[in-house]
């Protein structure tokens, strides 16, 4: 299988290729415009086709409009430029349309740095824009991830018609790493029987979320609620390394997640038994990952790069019965393995002696 | 007996739900007599906007999309640059796509996109209650210029049609109006070149119509023929105000 | 096993393209390897720095806290860098543009006139690849035929480039010997 050494925001843009999509929408904005730029420089030879539309806003409406006529599409930017997208992600989600969204996270609030963040988890998993919806996001760690849950994010907006996440960083966008560009069959699209595409021989099709009286709103809400319910049954996704017989964990997703690993190794070198979950899709949030942990685990600790959003979910997920934790940095600063032992270490006076 | 009127295949059997004296009515069913006589009803998209145009979506026969307010030609231009083939189409009114969209209406023209607009004109915001357009006339009362649109306070009113004209990527530009029975048939001519400039692939063709609103205007619907006669045909600039020699060789 | 390593100079010594010459070099060994370029308002201010981890088993954090070796090619990349190498690791320093007074004695410091050796060969920009000459005995895992086969990659259309650099790269190995 072929290998290749691309940055992990090319490598986004070579996996939406392989997996399908046909249009994509996007403004440059630093640290995701490798998408946009790659994907100008090898779409158009396999008959895609890329806009650089007129601002983010632009971008998302034409993804919407595409996505309305049942084809793949994608567009990528990063923090600020995602908020700018939120009313159409919120339009997309009303009317049930299946695209991908790359977030390259930078750090804000405001025009903030273009350093590694994670400070848009409550963005992306309580839905972003207005109104009561979510939308599926997925959390890669390196850059074979990057290229799997790409194509992934393809799937899952296919299979449940709603917008997908790829949530990232700039760490990860900017980076080379090996990946295997795995080649595989288009996914089986059964229904297609919304789409919009000219009343050819059939009745004519309206996508449009307005409700006119209360009574279709509700309606509506409880159908979207009942799909989001679906998901968490069913798309819950997460690592566990050194989980098995741990007395501690740690709790980290994407660039933090993968710092953790060596953390945990670093821990039981000196007979520390810590353990790291680590949750890929963030919203459905990985609840059932700490069922089996939620009574013998003594402490944990998330490890996040904002001021705590993620931490939230676990405290839901193990109900409190532990004391759980956060180590952060900001600003677009990442932690080494080392500081996040030494905090747990200072946090829970946890020592090889005591364990 | 011979039938020798009726609804066009272009429209569905709702009955359209606008105020008395509205010209939405008639302006939709010009385009839907347009999109029957050249035979693409069932190769055209719409997309509806926010606002009374936003009804467009269940009065006509074709596929439709409902857009966010303002982002219609955006939508259009994602389901066209996915089917190239098909026809798209955007009904907007005068506060979608000359305020609040204003960016894809210069962005739209400026790439030559192959869809077609409409833009009706009332010089107000209907649906939400008579409130300031970007296109209400100097010294015309609304409810958020309680006192007249003052020009020191809230600027000039914008003639799109002519901002658009000015970018090479929109091939049709024409602003028309609906009335008089005369101006109806400019009006249906012009909106079918549009179509037919779309068809043949030339590039972004716009159409501005000029509407009424007896409701928001507080004037009986013949009375407000007479004013939008009055007081804004001479300040919109009305005709072809933009047809490339491919165009007018069509 | 793992080498991390910090290349760091001025924007255009062609820090970014070092860089790339190993993490090339490791993807021929079918290693692991990450390659981590400065990017954002850091590239704007004239100074460049990347990092390069190759490894023959998982690379889990990416982030170099001390590294096992680095390249410094001028004196403000020296003065940024040389307290992130690992006490027993290597630093080469381009001593035509950086005069040290006092060396940190923790680490083996190889100082090179690298500039003025790249001079010699006619050509002032290879004075990176005069540098990885002189790392190169000291790096673990990717070995000159390597270096040469991801020389060949990048050069594309142009082998002369591959030329130059191979004899600069030879004779910041011979500097050392």
């Amino acid at each position: 299988m072929e290998k290749v050494l691309l940055k992990g925001n090319e490598i986004i843009g070579e996996a939406a290729i392989r997996s399908g999509c046909k249009v994509f929408f996007g403004y440059p904005i630093t640290p995701s415009t490798e998408v946009i730029e790659y994907l100008s420089k090898h779409f158009p030879k396999v008959g895609g086709t890329v806009v650089q539309a007129e601002d983010e806003i632009g971008a998302i409406n034409m993804c919407y409009g595409a996505a309305c006529t049942g084809t793949r599409v994608m567009t990528a930017s990063s923090s600020p430029g995602v908020s700018l997208k939120q009313e159409g992600i919120s339009y997309s989600a009303a009317v049930g349309l299946p695209m991908v969204i790359v977030n390259v996270n930078r750090c804000g609030p405001g025009l903030g740095g273009l350093g590694p963040a994670q400070s848009d988890y409550f963005q992306s998993t309580r839905g972003g824009g207005h109104g009561d919806y979510r939308t599926i996001v997925l959390a890669p760690s390196k850059a074979q991830e990057l290229y799997d849950y790409t194509m992934l994010a393809f799937d899952l907006a296919d299979k449940y018609r709603n917008p997908v996440i790829l949530h990232t960083d700039g760490f990860l966008g900017q980076t080379m790493e090996p990946v295997v560009v795995k080649e595989r069959p288009e996914a089986q699209i059964e229904d297609r029987d919304w789409v919009v595409d000219g009343a050819r021989g059939r009745k004519k099709r309206v996508l449009a979320s307005y409700s006119l009286t209360n009574e279709v709103g509700e309606a509506n809400n409880l159908k979207w609620e009942a799909k989001y319910k679906d998901i968490q049954e069913k798309e819950q996704m997460w690592e566990e390394f050194h989980t098995e017989d741990a007395e501690y964990l740690l709790v980290s997703y994407g660039t933090t997640g993968r710092i953790c690993k060596s953390t945990v190794l670093n821990a039981r070198k000196k007979g520390i038994k810590l353990g790291l979950i680590r949750p890929i899709t963030l919203w459905p949030f990985p609840e059932k990952a700490f069922i089996p942990y939620k009574d013998k685990i003594k402490g944990i600790v998330t490890v996040e790069l904002n001021t705590g959003q993620m931490i939230e979910d676990v405290k839901l997920s193990v109900e409190c019965k532990m004391p759980v934790h956060l180590y952060r940095r900001q600003g677009g600063m990442l932690p080494t393995e080392h500081e996040i032992l030494a905090y747990f270490e200072n946090t829970f006076k946890a020592t090889a002696e005591e364990v | 007996m011979e039938k020798v009127f009726g609804r066009s295949k272009g429209l569905t059997d709702v009955p359209f739900s606008f105020c008395p004296g509205c010209t939405h009515g008639t302006i939709m069913r010009l385009i839907a007599e347009v999109l029957e006589e050249l035979d693409i009803i069932e190769d055209t998209i719409g997309v509806s906007p926010v606002g009374c145009a936003g009804f467009s979506q269940d009065f006509f026969s074709c596929d439709f999309v409902g857009a966010a307010h303002g982002r219609a030609q955006a939508v259009g231009v994602g389901i066209k640059r996915s089917l190239p083939d098909r026809m798209v189409f955007t009904y907007q009114g005068d506060g979608d796509i000359a305020a609040i969209g204003t960016q894809h209406a210069i962005h739209t023209a400026a790439r030559g996109e192959k869809i077609t607009s409409i833009m009706v004109n009332n010089a107000i915001f209907g649906m939400t209650g008579g409130q300031m357009a970007p296109t209400t006339l100097e010294g015309m009362k609304t409810s958020t210029s309680p006192y007249g649109r003052d020009i020191s306070v809230n600027g000039y009113p914008i003639d799109l049609p002519r901002l658009i004209a000015n970018l090479d990527g929109a091939v049709y530009v024409a602003s028309v109006s609906v009335d008089s029975p005369k101006n109806i048939l400019q009006a249906k001519k012009a909106i079918k070149k549009a179509f037919m400039v779309q068809k043949a692939g030339l590039g972004f063709s716009f159409v501005s119509v000029l509407s009424t609103c007896p409701t928001n205007w507080g004037l009986t619907p013949v009375d407000s023929l007479k004013w939008l006669r009055e007081n804004m045909m001479p300040v919109y600039q009305m005709g072809e105000l933009k047809a490339t020699e491919e165009v007018k060789s069509l | 096993m793992m080498d991390k390593v910090i290349l760091a100079g001025f924007g255009g010594q062609g820090v970014m393209f070092l860089g790339k010459v190993l993490a090339y070099a490791g993807m021929g060994s079918d290693l692991e390897l990450c390659w981590i370029p400065s990017y954002g308002p850091e590239m704007r201010g004239g100074t460049a720095n990347c990092s390069v981890i190759l490894s023959d088993e998982e690379i889990n954090s990416p982030v170099i806290d001390l590294a096992d070796a680095a390249i410094v090619l001028n004196k403000p990349a020296y003065d940024k860098f040389s307290t992130r190498v690992r006490p027993g690791g290597v630093l080469v320093v381009n001593s035509s543009l950086a005069k040290l007074d006092k060396v940190r004695e923790d680490i083996t410091v190889i100082e090179i006139p690298a500039t003025e050796m790249a001079n010699e060969l006619g050509n002032n920009s290879i004075a990176n690849m005069v540098c990885l000459g002189a790392l190169m005995p000291s790096l673990r895992l990717v070995d000159m035929s390597r270096i040469e086969k991801a020389m060949t990659k990048l050069a594309g259309k142009k082998p002369e480039l591959m030329q130059v650099n191979i004899a600069a790269i030879n004779k910041g190995i011979e500097y050392t010997k």
